[in-house]
């Protein structure tokens, strides 16, 4: 069922559960929950559920095989199935761009724009008892010297493109940055047709012999890295570690990228520099929960170990807001396998809250087990890739650092050696540095760097009131909120 | 003793205020020691629209206050650079209806006595003004001398054109003062340790009341909560600073209750900035749903062009609030050596100069620029130092 909630949500009588987002997180945690009998609405943004992971081309595209990207396709079939047969009311198209609450006791308001790409601006407000986050992650970005040139491309982004609308962003795609997309994506490129001369990750990957145990107990991922492996070796894909792109080069777009050597601080090896013809380069340095609806409340975070800001989550799923329930990359990256099952955790946990479901304590037990063995990996993963504090020197003083402003890292750097700033926020007020489009999205990573001049820095706070732009007139429409819904 | 600890004065606070007081006892030949817990700018400073205005006060020591340190953001505006964004760009306040206009009448009546130019703009020129405006507004009175400046970027220049004399400790807190025998300060003690100095400037803003009771005074400043909602950046559709005639009795009121009256202007970046909501709610940064509603209602009503531009991101801040509205400014007679520069509510940052200039003379024993007596910092008997509500 696509009907829009507020055709039929009565005030007085909210959901038992507000699913934010459709990827696998979400979507496990709404039919583990409906199928317990809950009431429960998903809310996503985008026109059909999947998330990032299970993107699929639009029905117009009459692709004949969308399960030709995936892996998981069965488990994504099998959970669009029963979310169909379970009561669960999905509503495409809702950006939500803030989560309110008018009483300590009350029901959550979880207040979305809708349309496609929120433009139809009707606001609507989802008002439930319980709230699950399940809002991905988006991908970090370093800067570069020639990395706002058109042709370079998020990693993420061009996986996405390919699972969307089946096109390659090029021909000879070099893909790098850090961590375990980058595999992912070389394979998909490669085997949807595209030259991929190498693949240059920053990390090595002989860090993660150092955690034996996290391996050990999770060989489907060995398994998973395999299948990458061998479409890479099919293809004849290069796989260079500890590398860098630390240039790109082109007049109008990419023509080539500069691979320089890495020392284990990350810094270039001088003299180690060397050029790759390419038209695109795919880059992307891991994940960054996507958070600032929980921020927004007060929920408490935890440094990831490549240095980003994930939610706090306590045994059973929920925030450190009562009522406010997390699952997936919200809690630290950490994949598909761990979003499924953390998805279902968090379903449950909350139809024992809200509806006093006895007799869930084996599955319950069988999901921690297996979200613990999954998280342990995950921060083994991101203890492996996380950033050294050496690529700063790849850095000209005129690369732009936050392309939305255009503020060049001459000025970041200025702001925090010679104004007083030490924090994203004082760099963003003296440089507007992150006040753009993307509110710091893009950009935050680097500014917090540059702004903890070598000391370790503080992950950038994934503070944004607003999720989604919002217009005026959308706000206007909120009317008093202690009134009804507003239409 | 380390000569590095040992400076003439201590500013607790390196916002615009304290930023000031460093610029001007720097000038006065002073060695000055920056100490604040967070960055530069990073308290209410850096939540604040960075308004500099006269328009919405009535004539008594804070006007007298805003005219002075009107004069000195003009001065600094030529010295500082051009980056702090200083607009001399004039306020524009509207009366919706003619009991209005005729309120906004007597009231600039008075202001005129006390040097304020006020320009009576009738409906059908108020459009020359602001093009955008919406119809069917009573008039209006153009201000001349309000202005505009980039807050945190102000507070930063200021610190750096104070040069080498002043030293700027961030990521410090103070936890103690240091007093010696006779009571007199000493310095201050950190996390680092201690500096010293025969005179401390209580420039903590909201959280001065905190520090003041570090020295064992009482100073009731309690924070008033506002939101600024900000846009995507435009091109100019706002050219003053725009208000409704109802903010004047909004700034001066001392309810806790949500008090919204639209304050409207463009920056020299693009986006418009909306204010101005006042309630006393502690320090509680959730967004408030109501607030926002009231800002984009306010501001649409005023520029109704604005209802299709999309809001960016919202801000909060605290503004330091003192009973009486007046801020606390000048030695405290209660502990030799300690000068109060806070609660300047929500005009801190058109207030800082004056304050700065003030504090830099009683230190240096020269007469302060206007009377300081309305803003004496030991004015609140103790049963004034009780919220009113």
């Amino acid at each position: 069922m696509t009907t829009s909630p507020s055709e039929l949500s009565d005030p007085s009588d909210p959901y038992d559960l507000a699913v934010v987002g459709a990827g696998p997180a979400g979507l496990a945690g709404a039919v583990a929950a409906a199928e317990r009998g809950l009431r429960v609405v998903l809310l996503e943004a985008a026109a059909h559920t999947g998330g990032q992971y299970y993107r699929h081309p639009a029905p117009a595209a009459r692709a004949a095989r969308p399960e030709a990207l995936h892996h998981g396709w069965p488990v994504y079939a099998d959970l669009s199935r029963r979310l169909a047969g379970s009561g669960v009311r999905h509503c495409p198209g809702h950006h939500v761009w803030s989560v309110t609450k008018d009483a300590p006791d009350g029901p959550w308001s979880a207040h979305c724009l809708t349309g496609d790409d929120g433009c139809d601006e009707r606001p609507v407000r989802v008002r439930a008892r319980a709230l699950l986050l399940a809002t991905g992650a988006y991908e970090r970005q370093l800067p570069f010297p020639g990395w706002t040139l058109p042709g370079v491309v998020g990693a993420g982004g061009a996986q996405a493109m390919l699972k969307s609308g089946l096109v390659l962003p090029g021909r000879r795609i070099v893909v790098a940055g850090s961590g375990p997309l980058l595999l992912a994506v070389a394979s998909s490129l490669a085997t949807a047709g595209a030259h991929v001369p190498a693949v240059i990750e920053a990390a090595g990957y002989l860090g993660y012999a150092r955690h034996p145990r996290a391996l050990v107990t999770n060989p489907w991922k060995a398994a998973e890295a395999l299948v990458h492996g061998t479409a890479l070796l099919r293809h004849r894909v290069r796989m260079v570690t500890r590398s860098a792109v630390t240039e790109v080069h082109g007049t109008g777009r990419v023509e080539a990228v500069t691979v320089a050597r890495l020392d284990r601080d990350w810094r270039p090896v001088q003299g180690s520099g060397r050029r790759i013809a390419c038209d695109v380069l795919a880059v992307g340095h891991g994940l960054v929960p996507q958070i600032e609806l929980a921020t927004a409340l007060g929920c408490a975070t935890r440094r990831t170990a490549d240095g980003t800001a994930a939610l706090v989550l306590d045994g059973l799923q929920e925030t450190s807001v009562r009522g406010l329930w997390a699952a997936g990359e919200t809690g630290g990256a950490g994949g598909v396998q761990l979003a499924l099952a953390e998805g279902e955790l968090a379903g449950i946990s909350v139809a024992v809250r809200v509806r006093g479901k006895r007799g869930e304590g084996r599955r319950i037990r069988e999901l921690r087990r297996r979200r613990d063995r999954l998280r342990a990996f995950a921060d083994a993963m991101s203890a492996v890739h996380a950033p050294g504090p050496g690529w700063q020197r790849w850095l000209t003083d005129d690369t732009d650092v936050c392309r939305c402003e255009e503020v060049t890292a001459a000025r970041i750097r200025e702001a925090a050696d010679e104004l007083g700033a030490r924090d994203v926020r004082t760099v963003k007020l003296l440089t507007r540095a992150g006040m753009g489009w993307c509110q710091g999205r893009m950009c935050g990573t680097a500014v917090a760097c540059l702004a903890a001049r070598g000391g370790t820095p503080e992950p950038p706070a994934e503070r944004r009131p607003f999720a989604v732009p919002v217009p005026l007139s959308a706000l206007t429409a909120l009317g008093e909120p202690d009134d009804d819904v507003p239409r | 003793m380390p000569t590095g600890n040992l400076s003439d004065v201590i500013v607790v606070g390196a916002g615009v205020v304290g930023a000031a007081c460093a610029y001007y006892a720097a000038g006065a030949g002073l060695r000055v020691t920056v100490v604040d817990r967070g960055c530069v700018a990073g308290g209410t400073t850096g939540a604040g629209e960075g308004n500099l205005l006269v328009s919405d006060k009535e004539p008594g020591p804070e006007l007298e206050l805003a005219l002075c340190s009107g004069r000195l953001w003009a001065e600094l505006a030529g010295t500082l650079p051009p980056r702090i964004e200083y607009e001399p760009k004039g306020g524009l306040v509207v009366a919706p209806g003619a009991a209005g206009m005729s309120a906004l009448r007597d009231f600039t009546a008075r202001q005129r006595t006390a040097g304020v130019t006020a320009e009576e703009t009738p409906a059908e020129r108020l459009r020359d003004l602001e093009p955008h405006l919406a119809p069917g507004l009573a008039g209006g009175v153009h201000y001349p001398q309000d202005a505009q400046v980039m807050p945190a970027l102000a507070a930063a220049h200021l610190l750096r054109a104070a040069g080498g004399r002043v030293r700027l400790r961030l990521g410090e807190e103070v936890t103690g003062l240091l007093a010696g025998p006779d009571g007199a300060m000493r310095g201050v003690r950190t996390r680092h340790g201690e500096i010293h100095a025969p005179y401390v400037v209580n420039a903590a803003g909201t959280w001065g009341g905190e520090l003041a009771r570090l020295a064992g005074v009482e100073l009731p400043v309690l924070p008033r909560r506002g939101f600024v909602l900000v846009t995507e950046p435009l091109p100019r559709v706002v050219r003053h600073k725009v208000y409704a005639a109802d903010y004047v009795a909004d700034v001066a009121s001392g309810s806790a209750a949500l008090q919204t009256s639209a304050v409207v202007e463009g920056t020299p970046a693009g986006p418009v900035l909306i204010g101005a909501s006042r309630e006393r709610v502690g320090f509680d940064r959730t967004l408030s749903p109501r607030a926002l509603w009231r800002l984009a209602a306010g501001a649409t009503a005023l520029f109704p062009v604005l209802a299709a531009v999309r809001a960016m991101r919202a801000y909060t801040g605290f503004r330091p609030y003192l009973p009486d509205h007046l801020p606390a400014i000048g030695p405290d007679p209660r502990v030799p050596g300690l000068l109060h520069a806070c609660g300047h509510e929500g005009a801190g940052i058109g207030l800082a100069p004056a304050t700065g200039l003030i504090v830099a003379r009683c230190v240096t024993g020269a007469e302060p620029p206007l009377d300081i007596g309305p803003f004496a910092p030991d004015r609140f008997a103790p049963s004034a130092c009780t919220a009113p509500d």
